[in-house]
Order: C-alpha cells, then sequence, then structure tokens
C-alpha cells in the first residue's frame, strides 16, 4: 500500500463523560507517530486544553467545532490523501461516517485510513454486528434492534425481564440501561432512542452477574493479530466497564478461558477486517450452573460477545498504560500499511509490535465519579457511564494494587478504611446488592461486621476471589488494631498496600512516627519497571511503580537519576473542577525542563494522560499523588545526595495541596513557596496582604461559627457569597439571598468543610474579568485579559469567556495590571498565578475588586497560551529556575492584543448525571470546555456555542420560563428571538409578558399536577429547541419547578440557557451566517494582527 | 521439622540468594531454574514434561487463582522439581477448581516458595543465563549451595527416560477414524493427543526407546516426535529413529522433536543463555510472512548452519531470530520449535496439526 502523504486527524472534542483525555493521549500519539513516517499531519479538534492542538505536535492545527460543514471546508483548504477517524474516540467515528455519507470523502479522493467505514459500521451497528457474529459463530445474547416504543415492548414480552436496553451510536452507553418491568422500558426505551443519532435501540438477554472481560486487540493489513491484554471486571456484567473496577490481567480466568476468548476475539478481529486496535467485550459464566447451562444442549461455549469497540479507546489508554504498548502509535502506522512485525516497541529497543505483553504485576483501575460535587445526583451505577475520570495503580498484590488505586482518587481523602457512620446494616447490604459508587466502602464495612466473603460475593456478584482478598484485608486490620506493631507487621502490613495513614489510625500513633518506624526498621518501596516483558528483555523504558518486597536488600531498578533534575507533580484523575488542561501544564513543564537541561520526572496516576506517556518525561512514577508516594519518589530520587525540588503549580489542587507537607519535609519547591501559597489560601493574611497593598476586595470575613456569619452577613449586607475555606472548582458554594439560607447553608457545610472556616463575602453582581500572569520575581508579563459572559456569580470554570477583554476601559485594563503585578511581587510568585476580578460600575464610575488569587496554573492556561500564543508554561518553568523574561525574548507587562476573538465555552455531561440541577451557579458542573477562535467577536461565538452543542437556529422553538428579577432584563432576548423568526412557548408570568410585549406565545403551564400538556410534556414531546430558564432565587424549594424543566431539557438533549448573559449570546451568535465565520489554522487567525 | 510457611531460600548456583516462604511440600530439592513469562496456565506449567529437572519460576506474581481443577493436566504428574512464585492463593475461585496450588504441590511432594522477589530473580537469570539452583529447607544457604555443588548439572542427564511412557498405551478412540498415528512420547503434553483425536486419529503412544523397526511395523499412517525435557544432544537414540524414519512416513516433529529431526538432517543443537519460555512468542512464517503467536518452552535450539538433505528453515524467532520450524520441499516431514498444542498459550498455531494431517492424506494418497 501507498503510504499517505497528507493525514487528517479528528479529534474528539470536549471532554464529557464517556469521552476523557485518553483521546488527547491517543491523538497525540498519533500524530507524532506519523511524523516519524514522515507524513504531514493536519488535526482539528475545538478543546484547547490538549496536547495534540499545540502547534508542534501536528503540522497544522485546527481548533474548529467538530461539524462535517467545518470538516469539509478543512478538507477543500488541504486537500489530504487520508483521514485517520479512529483515535478521536466516538465523535471522529461518527464524523468519519457522517464525512463518507455526505459524499466528501469521495468528492475529495480522500482514503479512509486503517479500519475501513465498511467495518465501522459493521461493529457500530447493532443488526449487522448481530449478523456477522452469527456468520462466524460467535454467541451473541439474545437480542433485536427495535426503532419504536411499541416494537420494544413486544420483544420484552419475548425476552422476558429484565432486558438491557442499549442506544446504537452514542457515546458511554448515553440513554441505556436494564429495565426490571414494562414502565421502566418505556421510559429508557424513549430516551435511548432520542440518544441515538439513528434512533435505533437494541433489546437484549440480560446476562447480569456473568464474569465481565475485555481484551484489546491489533491487527495489520497483512492480518497478523495480536492481543495487547485482557482486562477483568471486578463488578459482574450490569456495570458499563467505565464505571467498573478493572484488573489486568484477568485473574479468575484459567488457561482455557483466558484463550477462549482471546481466540474469539483475534476472529472477530479478522471478519471485521479492522486494520488498528479494536476493544472486544465478553461475558462469560462464572458459575457450575450457568457453565454446564450454556455448554449442555447444543453444546454452545460459557461466553457470549457483548460489544466491539473498533477504535481505539478508554479502554485502549488503560491497556496501553497497564502493558506499556503504545496502542496509539501502533495502530496509526498500521493505518499508513505498517505491518506490525515492522514497527519496533520502543520500550525493549529490541524486540518489535508484533507480540503479545507479559505482566509481571497487577494493575488495578478505579473509575473517578462526581459524586463529591452532586451529593444529590443518582448514586447507583450501571449501563450508563457516570464516572468523569479513573486511576490506575501497579503493584505485585492485588490488594496493594487496589489500596493504591483508592489513594489516588482523592475522593475527600477516603482510604479503604472509610465508612459512612450512618450506614445501618441494611444500607450496607443494599449498597452491596446494588451497584453503586460506594460498592467497594460497603464491602469492606459489611466484612468488618461479620459478613461471610460469601454471601458478600452472592449479593454483589462480584468473585469470590475478589471479596475474599478484601476479607484478608480487614483480617490485617485487626491484627494492626489488636498487636503490637513489629518490623513483621508492618512490612506484610505494606505488602498489602496498607498506607502509612490507615496503620497509623489502627496502630493508634501519627502517619509521621508510622513513617519513621519504616524508616528505622528499613521498610522501604522499591521501584520496578513496567517494560511489557516480565523482564525477558533489558528494557529502555523509564516507567515505575512501587511496591515492597520481603527482602530489605530488594533490588530498586529505580535508581536516583544523575545530574540536574526536578519533581513534576501530575493532577490526577480528571474530575469536575480538575480537567485535562492540567495534564497539558504537566506535560509542557516536563518539556520545559528537559530545555533548560533539567531531567524531569513525572508522578501520576491517570492512564488516560500524556503525561503517563512512556516517552513523555526522563522518569515516570505511577504513583498515588498523596504525601506518602510522593514522599517516597523524592527519597528515592534523592540517592545519596539531596532530593530533588518539586514543582507543584501544574497539577491543580492535587499538587497544590502538597506545597505544605513537603515543605514540613523539609522537601524543595521550585517556584512560588509554600509560604506564598499559603498566604494566597488564608484568608486572613491575603486580605492583610491585600489590604496594606490597598487593593479593594469585597468585604467579608472568614468565620467560624453560625453567629460569628450572621453577624457578617448582615453586616456587609445581602446577597452573600458562601464557601468553605480551602477549596478547588467551587464546591459546596452558594449565593446566599438571606438569614434562613445562610442557617441552613452553615448547618450543611459543617458536613463537608471538616472543621475548617466558611469564607462570606460581598456578592457583587459585575462585570468579572480574569487574568494568568507570569512573574519571575522581578515583575510579571499578561499575555491577555479575559472577561466573562455572565456576571459574577458564575463560576469562572462554567462561564463563557471572551479574550481579549472586550467591553473594558483602558483605565480598567491598567488597574488589573496594576494589581496583578504588585500583588504578585508582594505575595513573591515566581511562576504561574491567576488573578479573579470584579469590575462595580456605577454612575459613570468604576471600581476594580479581587475576587481570588491563586499561585498557580489556572484551567485557562491552555486556552490563553492558544490565543495569545505565549508558552506560558514554559515561560513560567524557565522563571523558577532563575531565568527573567526579557531573558526568554518576552516583554513585562501587558502582552500586545491578538487581531483575533476567542472565546471558551463550557461542556456539561448533564444527560449522564441523574438527579442533578444544572443551572450555573457558583458551584462547577463541567466536563470540559471548547474554543470558538475566529477575527470578530460574534463569529468566535457562533462556533463556540456550535463546539459546545449549544447553537441556536433561527426559526427554531423556544420555551421561556423566567424569574420575575430577570425579566425585565429578558426583553431585548425575547425580541430578538421574535425576530429572528423563532416561535415561542412560555410558562405563566413569562407568557403574560411576552403577550404584554405584543408578541405571540403558546402557554404551558409549569404545574405538573393540573392536566396536559405541561411544560414537560412539551420539552418530552420534542416541540421545544431550547430552553431558556432562570432559577427563582437560590432556595432549594423554589428551585424545584425550574429543576424538573431543566433535567426535562438535558434528558431530551435540548440546549437550557440558565443565566440571561449565556441566553443572550447564543441569539447574538444565531445571527451569524454560517458561511461568515472563518476556518483557519490557529497560527494564521494570530498572524493576521501583525502582517 | 520444616513446614508450611516456614522462611526458606532459592540458592543460584553463582551464590545469590533468594528468600521465601515453602509451601507445598517442605523439602529440599535441585534442579536449573528457569523462568516462564505465561501469565495463566499453572497447571499445565507443573504438568508439562518439558520442564522435568527444573525448578520453574512464573514471572506472574499472583499464582493459584483459579485452583487446580480436573482437566487441565497435560501428564500424568506434577514434572517440575519446584515452583518459585511471589504469591500462591490460598483463597483460589473457580467452578472447576478441585483443591488448591498448596494441595496439589503437597499431594505430590513438590516443594514450592513463595515470597520471592520473582522479578529481581528472572532479572538476575536473563543477566547471566540460566543456572543451577536448590531450594535450602532447614538449612543455611550456604550449605544448600554446598549440596548444589554435588549434584549432577541439568544437562549432563537424559531426562527423557525419567518421564517418557514405560509401556505402549492407546489414547481414547476418535469418533470417526480417519488415520491411525504414533506418538514417540519424550515427555509429551495430553493436548497433542487430544488434538490428534479430535482431527480423527487414532492415537498410540509409544516409550523413547522403540525402534524405527518397531515403528514401520505398525503399519501407522504418521509420527509424532513430541516435545520433551533436556539436552538434545544426549538423544541419539531418538535421532536414530528419525533419521531411519525420513522419508517413509510423515513426521511432525514438536519441539524436542523439532531438535531430534534437526539432528538427524545434520545439525547441531546449542544452549540459549536463558530459553524461550512464555505463551507470547512471536514466530514469522518465512514461507507466508505471517507472525504467529506462540507458546514455548525450550532451553536448547537448532543452529540451521548444519543443516544437510534439502531440508528447509521455515519459521524463525521474530525476537533473537533462532530457528522455530523446519520444512522440506520434498519429504513429508515438518517441525516447530514451539508448542502448537498450546494448553497453556494461545490457539493460533492449532493449524500445524491440520497441516500434518493434510500431509497424512497426501502421503496416504501417493503411497
Amino acid at each position: 500500500m501507498d503510504s499517505p502523504r497528507k493525514v487528517l486527524i479528528i479529534g474528539s472534542g470536549p471532554i464529557v463523560i464517556g469521552q476523557a483525555a485518553e483521546f488527547d493521549y491517543s491523538g497525540s500519539q498519533a500524530c507524532r507517530s506519523l511524523r516519524e513516517e514522515g507524513i504531514q499531519t493536519v488535526l482539528v479538534n475545538p478543546n484547547p486544553a490538549t496536547i495534540m492542538t499545540d502547534e508542534d505536535i501536528a503540522d497544522t492545527v485546527y481548533i474548529e467545532p467538530l461539524t462535517v460543514e467545518v470538516l469539509a471546508r478543512i478538507i477543500d483548504r488541504e486537500r489530504p490523501d487520508g483521514l485517520l477517524a479512529t483515535l478521536g474516540g466516538q465523535t471522529g467515528l461518527n464524523l468519519a461516517v457522517a464525512l463518507a455519507d455526505a459524499g466528501v470523502l469521495d468528492e475529495y479522493g480522500v482514503k479512509v485510513l486503517g479500519t475501513p467505514i465498511e467495518s465501522i459500521r459493521k461493529a457500530e451497528d447493532r443488526e449487522l454486528f448481530k449478523r456477522l457474529l452469527d456468520e462466524i459463530g460467535e454467541p451473541r445474547p439474545e437480542s433485536e434492534t427495535v426503532t419504536t416504543l411499541e416494537d420494544a415492548r413486544r420483544v420484552a414480552r419475548e425476552l422476558g425481564f429484565p432486558i438491557v436496553v442499549r442506544p446504537a451510536y452514542t457515546l458511554g452507553g448515553t440513554g441505556g440501561g436494564i429495565a426490571h418491568d414494562m414502565e421502566e422500558l418505556e421510559h429508557i426505551v424513549s430516551i435511548g432512542l432520542k440518544a441515538s443519532p439513528i434512533h435505533q435501540v437494541l433489546l437484549e438477554r440480560c446476562l447480569l452477574g456473568w464474569k465481565e472481560l475485555e481484551y484489546e486487540v491489533m491487527r495489520d493489513s497483512a492480518d497478523n493479530c495480536i492481543t495487547v491484554c485482557n482486562m477483568e471486571n471486578l463488578d459482574p456484567m450490569g456495570v458499563h466497564t467505565g464505571d467498573s473496577i478493572v484488573v489486568a490481567p484477568s485473574q479468575t480466568l484459567t488457561d482455557k478461558e483466558y484463550h477462549m476468548l482471546r481466540s474469539a476475539a483475534l476472529k472477530i478481529i479478522r471478519a471485521l477486517r479492522i486494520e488498528g486496535g479494536c476493544n472486544i467485550q465478553f461475558a462469560l459464566a462464572p458459575r457450575r450452573e450457568i457453565a454446564s447451562w450454556a455448554l449442555s444442549p447444543e453444546g454452545r461455549p460459557p461466553y457470549y460477545v457483548i460489544e466491539v469497540n473498533p477504535r481505539v479507546s478508554r479502554s485502549s489508554a488503560l491497556a496501553s498504560k497497564a502493558t506499556g504498548y503504545p496502542i496509539a502509535r501502533v495502530a496509526a502506522k498500521i493505518a499508513v500499511g505498517k505491518r506490525l512485525d515492522e514497527i519496533a516497541n520502543r520500550v525493549t529497543g529490541k524486540t518489535t509490535a508484533a507480540f503479545e505483553p507479559a505482566l509481571d504485576y497487577v494493575v488495578v483501575k478505579i473509575p473517578r465519579w462526581p459524586f463529591d460535587k452532586f451529593p444529590l445526583g443518582e448514586r447507583r451505577i450501571g449501563t450508563q457511564m457516570k464516572a468523569t475520570g479513573e486511576v490506575m495503580a501497579v503493584a505485585r498484590t492485588f490488594e496493594e494494587a487496589l489500596q493504591k488505586a483508592v489513594r489516588c482518587l482523592e475522593f475527600g481523602g477516603r482510604t479503604l478504611l472509610w465508612e459512612d457512620p450512618s450506614w445501618t446494616e441494611e444500607q450496607v447490604r443494599q449498597l452491596i446488592a446494588e451497584p453503586n459508587d460506594q460498592r467497594l466502602w460497603a464491602i469492606m464495612a459489611a466484612l468488618r461486621r461479620g459478613m461471610e466473603p460469601m454471601q458478600v460475593s452472592l449479593l454483589s456478584g462480584i468473585d469470590p476471589w475478589f471479596v475474599e482478598k478484601l476479607a484478608g484485608l480487614v483480617a490485617l486490620e485487626w491484627r494492626l488494631l489488636s498487636e503490637p506493631l513489629t518490623p513483621e507487621l508492618l512490612r506484610s502490613a505494606k505488602r498489602k498496600g496498607f498506607p502509612d495513614r490507615d496503620i497509623a489510625t489502627l496502630a493508634d500513633m501519627l502517619p509521621e512516627q508510622v513513617r519513621e518506624l519504616r524508616q528505622k526498621w528499613g521498610i522501604r518501596p522499591v521501584y520496578k519497571m513496567v517494560d511489557t516483558c516480565a523482564a525477558e528483555f533489558e528494557a529502555e523504558t523509564p516507567y515505575f511503580y512501587s511496591t515492597y518486597e520481603d527482602d530489605p536488600e530488594a533490588e530498586n531498578e529505580a535508581s536516583a537519576l544523575a545530574g540536574p533534575k526536578a519533581l513534576v507533580i501530575g493532577s490526577g484523575p480528571i474530575r469536575i473542577g480538575q480537567g485535562i488542561e492540567f495534564d497539558y501544564c504537566s506535560v509542557h513543564a516536563v518539556w520545559a525542563l528537559e530545555e533548560e537541561g533539567y531531567r524531569a520526572i513525572i508522578a501520576n496516576c491517570n492512564p488516560e494522560t500524556v503525561s503517563t506517556d512512556f516517552d513523555t518525561s526522563d522518569r515516570l512514577y505511577f504513583e498515588p499523588l498523596d504525601e506518602e508516594g510522593v514522599r517516597d519518589i523524592l527519597e528515592n530520587e534523592a540517592g545519596d545526595g539531596a532530593p530533588p525540588a518539586s514543582i507543584v503549580q501544574f497539577g491543580g489542587q492535587t499538587a497544590i495541596n502538597l506545597a505544605v507537607p513537603l515543605d514540613r519535609a523539609n522537601l524543595p519547591i521550585l517556584g512560588s513557596s509554600a509560604e506564598t501559597i499559603d498566604i494566597a489560601e488564608d484568608r486572613a493574611r491575603f486580605e492583610a496582604l491585600l489590604e496594606d497593598l490597598g487593593i479593594p476586595r469585597p468585604p467579608g470575613a472568614a468565620v467560624e461559627s453560625l453567629e460569628e456569619a450572621l453577624e457578617t452577613a448582615g453586616r456587609i449586607g445581602y446577597p452573600v457569597l458562601v464557601r468553605p475555606s480551602y477549596v478547588l472548582g467551587g464546591r459546596a458554594m452558594e449565593i446566599v439571598q438571606g438569614p434562613r439560607e445562610l442557617i441552613r447553608y452553615v448547618e450543611e457545610a459543617a458536613q463537608v468543610g471538616q472543621g475548617r472556616a466558611i469564607l462570606i463575602d460581598k456578592y457583587l453582581e459585575g462585570i468579572e474579568a480574569e487574568v494568568d500572569a507570569i512573574c519571575d520575581g522581578h515583575d510579571i508579563l499578561i499575555p491577555g485579559i479575559m472577561q466573562h459572559i455572565e456576571r459574577a456569580g458564575v463560576h469562572s470554570g462554567d462561564s463563557m469567556a471572551v479574550y481579549p477583554a472586550i467591553g473594558l476601559t483602558a483605565e480598567e485594563v491598567e488597574t488589573i495590571v496594576d494589581y496583578t503585578r504588585r500583588i504578585a511581587l508582594e505575595l513573591g510568585v515566581r511562576g504561574l498565578m491567576n488573578v479573579q476580578f470584579v469590575i462595580m460600575r456605577e454612575g459613570g464610575r468604576s471600581a476594580v475588586y479581587v475576587l481570588e488569587v491563586n499561585p498557580r496554573s489556572s484551567r485557562t492556561v491552555p486556552f490563553i497560551s492558544k490565543a495569545t500564543g505565549v508558552p506560558m508554561v514554559r515561560l513560567a518553568v524557565k522563571a523558577m529556575l532563575g531565568k527573567r523574561l526579557p531573558e526568554l525574548g518576552y516583554p513585562y507587562g501587558l502582552w500586545p492584543k491578538q487581531g483575533l476573538v476567542a472565546v471558551k465555552a463550557p461542556v456539561f455531561s448533564m444527560s449522564k448525571l441523574a438527579g442533578v440541577d444544572t443551572h450555573l451557579g457558583p458551584e462547577m458542573k463541567s466536563t470540559g470546555e471548547v474554543m470558538g477562535i475566529d477575527r470578530d467577536f460574534r463569529s468566535a461565538l457562533a462556533k463556540a456555542l456550535q463546539a459546545a452543542d449549544l447553537a441556536l437556529k433561527p426559526g427554531g422553538v423556544v420555551l421561556l420560563s423566567l424569574a420575575d428579577r430577570t425579566k425585565p432584563e429578558a426583553i431585548p432576548i425575547i425580541r430578538r428571538l421574535a425576530q429572528a423568526g423563532c416561535r415561542l412557548y412560555a410558562t405563566e408570568g413569562t407568557a403574560a409578558l411576552i403577550r404584554a410585549l405584543g408578541l405571540e406565545v403558546a402557554e404551558v403551564t409549569k404545574r405538573l399536577d393540573q392536566g396536559h400538556p405541561n411544560v414537560i410534556d412539551v420539552i418530552d414531546q420534542g416541540l421545544v429547541d431550547v430552553v431558556i430558564n432562570t432559577p427563582e432565587g437560590s432556595q432549594t424549594a423554589t428551585l424545584r419547578d425550574g429543576f424538573y424543566i431543566r433535567r426535562a431539557a438535558v434528558e431530551k438533549r435540548v440546549p437550557c440557557f440558565t443565566s440571561l448573559d449565556t441566553a443572550r449570546a447564543a441569539v447574538e451568535a444565531m445571527l451569524v451566517d454560517p458561511g461568515h465565520y472563518s476556518v483557519l489554522p490557529l497560527p494564521e487567525y494570530r498572524n493576521g494582527a501583525r502582517p | 521439622m520444616a513446614g508450611v510457611n516456614q522462611r526458606a531460600y532459592l540458592v543460584l548456583e553463582d551464590g545469590s540468594v533468594f528468600p521465601g516462604r515453602l509451601f507445598g511440600a517442605a523439602r529440599p530439592i535441585h534442579g536449573e531454574v528457569v523462568f516462564s513469562t505465561a501469565m495463566t496456565g499453572y497447571q499445565e506449567m507443573l504438568t508439562d514434561p518439558s520442564y522435568a529437572g527444573q525448578i520453574l519460576v512464573l514471572t506472574y506474581p499472583l499464582v493459584g487463582n483459579y485452583g487446580i481443577n480436573a482437566q487441565d493436566v497435560e501428564s500424568r504428574r506434577i514434572q517440575v522439581q519446584a515452583l518459585v512464585v511471589r504469591e500462591a492463593c490460598e483463597t483460589p475461585s473457580h467452578w472447576q477448581a478441585e483443591m488448591t496450588l498448596h494441595e496439589y504441590l503437597a499431594s505430590q511432594d513438590v516443594p514450592g516458595l513463595q515470597g520471592v522477589d520473582t522479578r529481581a530473580l528472572t532479572r538476575r537469570l536473563r543477566h547471566h543465563g540460566v543456572m543451577m539452583g536448590a531450594i535450602a529447607v532447614d538449612e543455611t544457604p550456604r550449605e544448600a549451595l554446598e549440596r548444589l555443588r554435588g549434584q549432577p548439572r541439568y544437562g549432563t542427564i537424559d531426562l527423557v527416560r525419567t518421564v517418557t511412557a514405560s509401556t505402549p498405551y492407546e489414547w481414547e478412540e476418535p469418533p470417526r477414524r480417519r488415520y491411525h498415528v504414533a506418538v514417540v512420547d519424550s515427555g509429551l503434553k495430553y493436548n497433542i493427543l487430544r488434538l490428534l483425536r479430535e482431527r480423527g486419529c487414532q492415537v498410540t503412544v509409544l516409550p523413547c526407546t522403540v525402534t524405527s523397526d518397531e515403528l514401520l511395523e505398525m503399519g501407522i499412517d504418521g509420527l509424532v516426535l513430541s516435545p520433551g525435557p533436556g539436552d538434545p544432544a544426549l538423544l541419539d537414540y531418538l535421532v536414530a529413529t528419525a533419521k531411519a524414519l525420513v522419508g517413509r512416513l510423515p513426521i511432525l516433529g514438536i519441539c524436542l522433536g523439532h531438535q531430534v529431526v534437526g539432528r538427524a538432517f545434520g545439525a547441531r543443537t546449542y544452549k540459549l543463555k536463558f530459553g524461550h519460555r512464555g505463551a507470547n512468542h512471536p514466530v514469522k512464517d518465512l514461507l507466508t510472512g505471517r507472525v504467529h503467536i506462540t507458546s514455548q518452552n525450550h532451553g536448547y535450539a537448532i543452529d540451521a548452519d548444519g543443516l544437510r538433505g534439502g531440508i528447509e528453515v521455515s519459521q524463525v524467532h521474530l525476537n533473537d531470530g533462532t530457528v522455530e520450524g523446519l520444512y522440506h520441499p520434498s519429504l513429508p516431514i515438518i517441525t516447530i520449535q514451539y508448542h502448537s498444542e498450546a494448553s497453556p498459550g494461545p490457539m493460533d498455531n492449532v493449524y500445524v496439526f491440520d497441516r500434518f494431517i493434510e500431509m497424512l492424506r497426501e502421503y496416504g494418497g501417493s503411497r
């Protein structure tokens, strides 16, 4: 096959549940892999927080919305001869199919590389896939595809309940579920039909309780096939694999079972003619009764084929990190015609990609769910994925890997020892029986309370092998609790993964004392290499994990790196408030260190990321990012000398939280000191600093009691903004309108705030602006000022923002620069800093207040770096190492405005999270973001909204339900909608307003108990294209009406605006003619500024 | 009195010591220390006669997870001298399981050592090559090393004679008999017999000392030279048998059987530094260009330079280029260095048995 000359790579767009950082990892690897082959790459992705959209990863980068129309324009401009669609997740795959269907690929002679479109269809279309399995004699669960509710009822009667519903072509099983009766079936099927772009769902025999296995398989064009690894879900069938705890390799399969499924996997990938990687899921009979039932009558094998992903997936990323085998890199090379045996294994440097990795360790993955942010969300898990991210841990026993993985989660500081003190016996049983995010802890609780492992297994369907291991941990807990801590006992506990913290709790001492005992008794972790081959060959990969061996003199494979070096602390799992942007920053920090002649070491535990790729850093420690894990790494890297410095600015709150503990342990920090960080985060110290500088901030105070809270709020006046101290992502933050709400808040906050103070500030509803600055200790550089579209009160992570600030006066800009400079210098910032401002204009005068200062990288750093072309992280790292900005070729002050406008829009995953209210507020809720760039504001806005799936269409149908206080402001918006030919629906009060404006409106009642059609009905029936709903106050009770409207919209996948500012912007953008906006490579927008 | 969980050591002939705890039978033993990277199939490996005389180290750290069952045996007993693992599972889980790994080893008086840093051990073997070793029980590592020095080395013993069938026997009749095949048992795995039976072969198993005349008198359609343990250079009698039958019967040589055929065609064999043992070995077929993932267990290989008589190399190992298969353009002979019968390992290469059947059909037709 002729190798293509120029290849278009489709990225996966914003981070949403079911499609996270793994596609940045795969896309970046693919770009680099193709470049090695001398092929030009063109990349499209509107997600700025990705390494793949860096200008030095692909040859040409487009930050543009992922639509057929935009891609057609890019193809027209770039004339690629190949398209790589299997590395951009489901989004990339769907777009490739759409481009083929639209005839664009044929028209421009673009060849789909790797897996053919036909194969994608066969794997993705339920009916075609069934037919294929039947042809090759692979067993599948009895099922039928339906397109109507009526057919669904008929099939359910035939197959019986429970029954599984799976919509075709959706991410992470969106819109699917298990129905136990006819009513549930109707509900799930109607959502599923809507979720599926081809209005098709599959109804299938329920295999609840069967073992769930996955195989990662590769095939090249010469029909060579290998399996990279298999994985076993600890949670049996019934829980989406993205929401399951997963181990690699499988633990409970005999060799015969392992290879029976492996053979089936190879048979399937061959039948599908996939060229590249693919993921195949199986259900395997867990018990004798089932196995013999399946085996008996016609001699059928005891398994079913469940699903195939004909592309690189989240599981492929996990498999890559679990084995060291770079699936995306190899898949890209296969796509351009290379055979597996022609691709070198860069890990060993000796072997090729045509082999199967051998693991000599155990890998455990645990999903990271967002229920710390959404305590009211439905916590049960099933066939629809709810996790935002995941963690992976590597160790030499299952127990050690599991406990390390739990430490990686950073879920409220929980270890395996955590129990909800309020759990009753019955609740524990229920938490075990119905899958949910707390099941692991509930099992531990049950075992502690004396439940037999076999009973836990029967209740949960989890294989007894796993439960017995947990029971072993409970037994060891008892020993730690009741016996004196001897070197033998301590070593046994460490070998089973107990963190120092838990040993301390059980043995009644301080964690630091446990650490001292470990030092004294020589109980230290050793680091082993992940080398793809179980030590059979000498490997060159710098990828390590810790473990405890019995022998105090055990071999340590990671001896301290020589020469100048530094540790970059990563950001852990993707969660709300801490997304892929911090991985972007960590990777850039690594590169900057290397440019300065340092050996860059990275510590992280997120398998989806570029930072944990084997060739990103000089050394990778795949470890929990807690004090124990990081101190162990630093001690290991100290060797006989001094420990290297750590960089804590780029790993989000995960890394910044380590500043104080590291400082206390006398471990050096590069950049802003622990002291600087503490001043910025300590309310009193920070206020004192601002006062000294004469910089205003909204009045407020940190309070520790209800009395103080009421007194403070009364003094500064309602509304007030309240939140606990030391938080990220605006956790548990609210705008409070009066004393009643304040009392409720203080009571609730006492639970989540863990005894820490509550901050109360005057809520200023002004223009919000934000800057990211680099400080070299002498002065600062501000690449750009961003202005929020929504007024203050919406979390900055959830608000739309525009660069450059479009509505600020020269004086306001000057004040912002001045304040930023003075704060940076006074705080002693070295590196990055983010400052948020609110601007209040009254009677021709304006005042700038500082809301918040974070002496670390913020989530907007990738966005502003890409908009302005200033490599912020690199400059920051070099400044930390002592360089001055002018030395690096950058001036002090505000960087010149670029000739472009960039708009950032948040992206939510609300349809995956039942029970969560979607209205914007001070609590962050979005999972990702997109960027729209153009020459003018409206076009950039239109593109950002399009990329975020929030675009309005002229002539569409809009449902309005507005709070009284927002009605006056809504009038111009309503008028614009009517002018654009939109048809309006409204609830009672809003309808009255619209009629009063002399416009036509259809009224629907929001009283759900007073006849039909009500407001929910019109949404459910698909009569409206967009909902504008402004919540009444922020009291739980008054929110309820709106809540049902908002949830209905989300579940019908209808955009729902809860802030008039966003709605106004969307209406603005609606009027942009699609032909009007530009489609250009990123640098061309910027170059326009300085011709 | 030695017992389970007692501290014990694996001592290598270079003096290095790996501490661990006993399971299975508590008794001192010695053998050649080798490692396998297969992640499943411990029961198949334990009962594979090609491991006779060896102390088997498994690189996968958790062993015994699915217990021991009645089905997955490859010979009549455990064949390894001892098993060394990082963790032996005491609470296995599988619907087929009948006993634990510990119980199985104990029942056959085979010692196991667990808690060993098997990765460090494997790295040592990879670096310095496989070597003799002893499990030290109730003795110091130094005493064990002394004891080890008085023992014969692995490569000096004809282990085939210790594992071969003592008398001929018939394997289970196939449902539809098409051919009669003899398998010379140098240490065969049952799965070879199972796969031949599935393909319609009546299978007669013969001791390794069977002569070529005896074989020819049986009126069989073809001959399989089985895998087995030890240095093929010691097996002149088997080489003579093979030599006498070349061209007179279709021959399939597997592993040791492949080396025997290689020697019959004039090749020398040599010892590999640390052998090929695992379920993930890539082998390239030189005729088709295809790569197959194979199950392997061998410590010796053929030097292709000495091959005479028109036999050719058909397959090579992708990693180190060693000979993995032979074919003859005009005579009915195929050989493979790996284990096409899998068990443990991937089933990708059972096609070799189909090829053998094809050869039986063609040769039978032309005879």
